[in-house]
């Protein structure tokens, strides 16, 4: 038997190069993502200056005041948010959804507003229009003689987030009800049902998967926000708690670590809720085709009635965005429901000294998003095409870094490596590298999702046809696998930059001096005095465009691939 | 309750620029079992969903029981559909589904539950009560969506396509349960199909359609017999369609049919016509025989005989044909 024994040494070469690769990553997310991490489980379940495990962290987290205050208001905010985001995501999914509406796709497309802008960004804006004395409020007072506390201490963050995440249920939740077969709601229809009843005992628990999965990433996504809050002057919150603990007193009080550790478990037990709730309901395996939707039409009354409802939803949804546009052009803006005058000079001063905060937000969203779809594509790769043990666990592993909050990853980074100093005495956690890499591993499970959407697009045939013409597994991974893949490679590489380039839990731990910082450090710091709100605004519609164009190019780079490859419909 | 009639007259549907249903007119008996049969696309489905309220016609009246029933929603119709793909809801129970339209109807608790019980007894799932949708079989869920119709006690019952999802073996059986339920509730019900064996087999009327028409209504026996265009005789089972044939006079406009079991083969001379055997096909008890007359090829049948001499391809063969076996329909 010849084949064996000459395959043989091909098998093991291919294994030794896989393993190499396997390796290499493993290395890398240990030493980025597990040790910081671990460092903080670590140093909250160790006394202060001692060696000696213990829970005495956890019995001074809870005996004081302000942290059980805290916790209870980030639990009351984030679940307020989930309330507010779906109702006004439950109407619009389900008239977009199942009635004869104009504008359906318009509603939808606001789906990827808040992947454009982070909820911090507009806060202030927000605090501009809605506030005490902001637009809204002003005009109320003179007209109708009261005032409505939209932005009131924690109402301000609620209204906030809800109006920027609400979109995530709206996006999930649409889906879910197209997937169902029309016939399901037929059949009750036939026999004796209609309306909202129609809704709350069929189609709602039918689409309730795809309600938790957006409802549930709402939850984290407020409770890990530290910026908003800030930005809004509410300090009683738990990640703030955990920024501010961290900044003010010293990356030595553990009291930060506590906080960062209870938002981790929040994290994971808002997922194993949620996987909980929808263990079994996968119903859309059990459905055969009946056909596409059969949109109902509405009538008179009800039309006018759904347009209202939808015109004054988006419109608090452009709300921040106009309030931002604005800002960036305001001269003075304040008691008054419009800015005094306009000036360019905002964009001046922010494109003249501020520019360092462009070019480095440029230059760090680059770096990281390369590293991302780097590793994205070579994981993908191990996991589909190889038998590397181990794969499972990078897979796991990079997969992982979604339920790890911004500013935990930022404390880890400090601690991990704040002592590890470079020849010339500086430490190795001041590098602006750092930055990156704290935001590649927040990025990486947007690229890695998108390489395994690439690669598996991708039939095995094609490669085992180049190695049956006699070219080796490199060769045929750098000829083949790789220019098929780069449409969606490059799809990855501009959701990870886009995303990147709004990054700011993380990277407020870990800027340690102005000339390093990105864009939106840049934002936050200047949004938090007067003077330099302008500025801030321009900033971040600067921030909005980047992303903006990103997410046009990333939508040009996937269509360009799919007519490449003849997959266009 | 007492059965009720279906009328429909002068109906009209389209979507768009398709014209889906054309000039619809017709009339089902109270506790008739009625079958729309044609090919997919012709509209019988159309015409059923029209009649439980899922369409909405541009002319002409459905009436339920002499009252027009165009202006009711669905939920107003009291039609009892089950559908092709059963739409068992999969966050309920077997219970839970058939409870539900005596829940929409606000029935108290005790009524809904014995009303479960014995629709469920009637399909002989009683004792599946508590299981979900995904835990039967096809058949059993098939029996679920039944039950779940039936419970509301509905004025007519709609079957789309009902044997569509079950594999063959079952599908003789199915029909045969189906039909015995609805002689015992007496119920009005329509049955969409593209089979016609299954629409032979159970129903007391067929209406055939094709492209949005209804093109001959009758018992099964009726339309095999006396089918009134080329469409109807070749789609109820097979048909031989000739424009011509020598010494026959076929009047214009109109083509000679008839069925491969009416011919037999003969001797040459004093046939009705002749021609080569094209191909010969054993399905048991019966040799078929393709024969060239012309430019046509037409289908023989002849009753197997163990022993007896088959005729051989490119043999030239007569076919005779006795008069009153000749059909002759508009082309």
């Amino acid at each position: 038997m010849m084949l064996p024994t000459a395959a043989a040494p091909l098998a093991t070469h291919r294994a030794t190069g896989a393993t190499v690769l396997a390796l290499a990553i493993g290395v890398f997310l240990l030493a980025f993502l597990v040790v910081p991490v671990a460092t903080v489980v670590y140093v909250a379940f160790t006394e202060k200056g001692g060696g000696g495990f213990t829970l005495v962290n956890f019995v001074d987290f809870a005996r004081t005041d302000l942290f059980v205050r805290s916790f209870w208001n980030s639990i009351y905010v984030s679940a307020m948010t989930v309330l507010w985001s779906s109702a006004f995501a439950l109407p619009l999914a389900y008239l977009t959804t199942r009635f004869e509406f104009r504008g359906a796709g318009l509603v939808q497309t606001l789906g990827f507003l808040p992947l454009i802008m982070p909820p911090f960004v507009g806060a202030v804006a927000m605090q501009l229009l809605f506030g005490r004395n902001g637009t809204v409020n002003l005009l109320l007072d003179e007209h109708f003689g009261f005032k409505i506390g939209f932005m009131e201490g924690l109402n301000g963050v609620i209204f906030l987030q809800a109006i920027h995440y609400f979109p995530f249920i709206l996006v999930n939740l649409s889906a879910a009800l197209r997937n169902i077969d029309r016939s399901m709601e037929e059949a009750a229809q036939n026999l004796g049902s209609h309306g909202l009843r129609l809704f709350r005992r069929i189609a709602f628990p039918l689409a309730l998967p795809g309600y938790v999965a957006g409802a549930s990433l709402v939850f984290v996504k407020v409770f890990d926000d530290v910026a908003s809050p800030l930005l809004l002057n509410v300090k009683e919150m738990l990640a703030p708690q955990a920024y501010l603990r961290i900044t003010s007193i010293g990356i030595d009080d553990p009291m930060g670590y506590v906080i960062a550790v209870v938002l981790i478990l929040i994290a994971i037990a808002t997922m194993w809720c949620s996987a909980r709730v929808l263990k079994g309901k996968d119903y859309a395996t059990t459905q055969r085709g009946g056909g596409g939707l059969a949109r109902r039409r509405l009538t008179g009354r009800q039309s006018i009635l759904a347009y209202a409802l939808v015109l004054s939803i988006l419109a608090l949804v452009l709300a921040p965005h106009v309030g931002l546009l604005l800002l960036s052009f305001a001269t003075v803006w304040s008691f008054s429901p419009l800015p005094d005058g306009f000036t360019l000079s905002h964009y001046a001063r922010v494109l003249g000294d501020s520019s360092v905060y462009i070019t480095n937000t440029l230059l760090y969203s680059g770096l990281a998003a390369a590293i991302d779809v780097v590793l994205g594509g070579a994981i993908a790769y191990l996991v589909l095409r190889t038998r590397v043990p181990g794969r499972g666990i990078l897979d796991w592993g990079a997969g992982a870094a979604l339920a790890v909050p911004g500013v935990v990853l930022g404390i880890g980074y400090l601690r991990a490596f704040y002592g590890v100093k470079l020849p010339d005495g500086t430490s190795l956690a001041a590098l602006w590298i750092m930055i990156v890499l704290a935001i590649a591993i927040r990025r990486l499970p947007y690229a890695l999702r998108a390489a395994y959407a690439a690669l598996q697009q991708i039939s095995v045939s094609l490669e085992e046809a180049a190695e049956n013409l006699g070219a080796t597994k490199s060769r045929t991974v750098r000829r083949i696998v790789i220019p098929l893949m780069t449409g969606g490679l490059l799809a990855g590489f501009v959701t990870s930059f886009a995303t990147a380039a709004v990054e700011l839990s993380a990277v407020l731990m870990l800027v340690q001096n102005n000339s390093d910082a990105p864009l939106s450090y840049g934002l936050y710091v200047l949004m938090q005095t007067p003077a330099g709100r302008g500025a801030g605004a321009a900033l971040g519609v600067i921030a909005v465009i980047i992303v903006a164009a990103c997410m046009g190019l990333s939508q040009l780079a996937a269509d360009r691939s799919q007519r490449a490859r003849g997959l266009d419909l | 309750m007492s059965a009720v009639a279906i009328d429909i007259k002068g109906v009209n549907l389209s979507y768009g620029p398709t014209h889906v249903l054309k000039d619809i007119d017709l009339s089902i008996g109270p506790g008739e079992l009625f079958a729309f049969l044609g090919p997919s696309g012709c509209g019988k489905t159309t015409l059923l969903r029209l009649i439980a309220g899922f369409a909405q016609a541009q002319t002409g009246q459905v009436m339920l029981d002499g009252h027009d029933v165009a202006a009711l929603p669905p939920w107003k119709r009291d039609v009892g559909m089950v559908f092709q793909s059963y739409a068992l809801w999969p966050h309920m129970t077997v219970a839970q589904n058939v409870a539900f339209g005596l829940e929409e109807r606000r029935r108290p608790r005790a009524e809904i539950t014995a009303r479960v019980a014995k629709a469920l007894e009637l399909v002989g799932l009683s004792a599946y009560a508590d299981r979900r949708p995904a835990q039967l079989s096809g058949g059993q869920q098939q029996r679920v969506a039944l039950a779940r119709t039936i419970a509301i006690e509905p004025k007519v019952l709609l079957l789309d396509e009902p044997l569509s999802n079950l594999d063959a073996r079952m599908r003789v059986s199915v029909r045969r349960d189906l039909r015995d339920l609805q002689q015992r509730l007496g119920l009005t019900t329509i049955f969409v199909t593209h089979d016609q064996e299954e629409a032979n087999t159970i129903c007391d009327r067929i209406a055939v359609m094709e492209a949005g028409k209804i093109r001959q209504v009758g018992t099964p026996m009726e339309l095999y017999e006396h089918p009134a265009n080329l469409f109807v005789a070749s789609f109820l089972g097979s048909a031989n369609i000739l424009e011509s044939a020598a010494g026959v006079t076929v009047p214009s406009g109109h083509r000679l049919v008839f069925r491969p079991q009416h011919a037999s083969l003969s001797a040459v001379d004093g046939a009705t016509m002749c021609g080569p055997v094209t191909h010969r096909e054993f399905l048991g008890a019966t040799v078929r025989y393709g024969v060239q007359i012309g430019d046509r090829e037409i289908l023989i049948d002849t009753p197997f005989q163990s022993g007896a001499e088959l005729r051989s391809i490119g043999e030239t063969v007569g076919v005779a044909l006795p008069p009153e076996r000749m059909l002759y329909l508009p082309a």
